[in-house]
């Protein structure tokens, strides 16, 4: 398969299981397909505890499928791959380095020289608005002003797949619309391919194109919807829309049912 | 009519800036008071305790042969430092002591440090060498003094080397688990960034465990002197514990004490520099965290 007109991301039948700590088998994500096309923006929306973030760390190369099949741009994932950049729900970042150096991390860890990995560094640092704070350390940021951190680490190194794992869901209401709007620019310019997981219905619709429901776990691909609302969005104009509310009603009556499950199941210790 | 208006409510807000800046004063004050309150407690319990050992002791209510008394141990005290002590002057013995116990702890922080990280890191190493280092730290290590003195003789080698099995292990073990402990995302999000392995362990596990190890180092800077004294004292050609040894041989309370008083003061300048260094170091941490410890 060429590797041009492959997909960005491919998941044929895939499922993995865990060991859990008392020995049972636990089955996160089951035989699941899915496709992202290239310069896609995908959302995964599913009950929580579900294993939206599993599917992540499938196509990242942190995890192995135990069975079927994860390519990405054609190829099978075999370890951590360098085309690919993950933004985590909790702060990762290095709270020993200062704000430039975490984003040097990537590069430097590359092999970028020093002075090329600054420069660009500097160069994200002002794209997320922090230029003036790269000499604190990461303790002495507010929680928006860390995510944004994160953000310009990932993209720094010019990742082809962006994975986001409820990057926002830390932040408080406010700074979540924000930092979506900053999310939607910084990756307009880049054409990656995005796969956001996220519990939040609303966030999903304004920001993707696509948004993946996935069912009560184990994570299976349940229905996908297509986001037509037009781009550039504002993240905050764009849920007043009537085709918004449209498309929010829609996908609710799919995902509701998928929660409801879950909650009946007593979801309080899956998640 | 603007300035009456100026002149009735002027004095109200005026009193009440004066109030508040009163308040303040008062405030700062008040903390200062109980800072010199604090302090003074202090020294007067110092002082009566030293006051009520001296009087006990030319009082004879405790037998200042056993016991000695304060104005002794001072004299005995300025004598080794002006007149040197049977063994030499009293720099040399201090610094003696110090050298052994310095040399004994870096080697027992490098070692615990190196190899804590790696059987953090290697999994296979921790499985193999796990049983082996859980008896040799439940063996009292004190009681290997004596067997270094035999092998290595009076000089400081064999001192040096029961500092270094004493500072080793609690050095290891929080090394081991500060290397265990390190946050799994970072190491997620260090790999997806591109990191190798080697990587990780000397940029992500290695920084992260430096708080684990800093704890560690205070610990065992103090158990560095322990080894370094008891060997001196169980025998030595010089050093504070050699000091202690010939004192107590010649029944000399007051030089005894003497000792003790030195190693103290010895021991809380090291302890200081320590912490003077960790402030360096841990610039990165957040200010009240530090403070907590």
């Amino acid at each position: 398969m060429n590797s041009q007109t492959s997909p960005a991301i491919e998941l044929r039948g895939t499922s993995k299981a865990f060991r859990t700590p008392s020995g049972a088998l636990h089955t996160a994500v089951r035989d699941l397909d899915l496709t992202v096309r290239r310069g896609e923006f995908v959302a995964v929306v599913g009950p929580t505890g579900c294993g939206k973030s599993t599917t992540l760390t499938l196509v990242s190369g942190l995890e192995e499928p135990t069975e079927g099949e994860v390519l990405v741009a054609g190829e099978p994932v075999r370890g951590i791959g360098d085309k690919v950049g993950f933004v985590f729900q909790q702060d990762a970042v290095f709270p020993w380095r200062t704000v430039l150096s975490n984003v040097m991390a990537g590069p430097r860890f590359r092999g970028v020289p020093k002075a090329e990995a600054r420069e660009r560094a500097r160069e994200w640092l002002d794209r997320v608005g922090l230029a003036s704070f790269e000499d604190r350390y990461p303790h002495q940021l507010s929680g928006g002003q860390r995510k944004r951190v994160a953000l310009a680490a990932t993209f720094v190194n010019d990742p082809e797949i962006l994975l986001m794992d409820e990057p926002f869901s830390a932040l408080d209401v406010q700074t979540r619309a924000l930092m979506s709007d900053e999310l939607l620019e910084l990756w307009s310019g880049t054409g990656a391919s995005v796969v956001f997981v996220t519990h939040d219905l609303e966030e999903s619709i304004a920001l993707a194109d696509k948004v993946v429901v996935m069912t009560a776990g184990p994570a299976t691909v349940k229905e996908v919807f297509e986001v037509d609302l037009p781009r550039p969005r504002k993240v905050e104009s764009v849920r007043l829309e009537p085709r918004f509310i449209e498309i929010y009603r829609e996908i609710w009556s799919s995902l509701g049912e998928e929660v409801r499950i879950t909650r009946e199941r007593g979801a309080a210790d899956a998640a | 009519m603007p300035p009456e208006t100026t002149t009735t409510t002027a004095p109200a807000t005026m009193a009440k800036a004066a109030t508040a800046g009163a308040r303040t004063q008062a405030r700062a004050r008040a903390a200062r008071n109980h800072k010199i309150l604090v302090y003074g407690t202090r020294v007067l319990l110092l002082i009566g305790l030293i006051g009520l050992w001296e009087g006990l002791a030319r009082a004879a209510v405790i037998d200042p042969f056993n016991f000695s008394m304060p104005s002794k141990i001072w004299d005995q005290m300025t004598q080794w430092a002006l007149n040197g002590t049977p063994q030499g002057s009293l720099w040399e013995q201090i610094w003696y002591t110090l050298y052994e116990a310095l040399l004994g702890w870096v080697i027992g922080v490098i070692g615990g440090v190196v190899l804590g990280i790696a059987l953090g890191r290697i999994r296979f190493l921790a499985d193999v060498l796990g049983p082996y280092i859980k008896v040799l730290n439940a063996l009292p290590r004190i009681v290997l003094a004596p067997i270094f003195l035999i092998w290595f003789g009076l000089g400081p080698a064999s001192k040096v080397a029961s500092a270094v099995v004493l500072v080793f292990f609690p050095v290891f073990f929080n090394a081991f688990q500060g290397a265990r402990e390190v946050d799994r995302n970072l190491v997620a999000n260090s790999r997806i960034l591109g990191a190798s392995s080697r990587q990780v362990t000397l940029q992500v596990v290695i920084p992260s465990a430096t708080s684990w190890i800093f704890t560690s180092l205070h610990v065992s800077f103090g158990f560095a002197l322990i080894g370094a004294i008891v060997g001196e004292y169980i025998g030595a050609t010089k050093g504070l514990g050699l000091l202690v040894s010939a004192s107590q041989g010649t029944f000399n309370a007051a030089g005894v004490y003497a000792a003790m008083v030195i190693l103290a003061v010895v021991a809380l300048l090291a302890e200081g520099l320590l912490a003077f260094l960790e402030k360096r170091l841990f610039r990165w941490k957040p200010a009240d965290a530090s403070a907590d410890r």
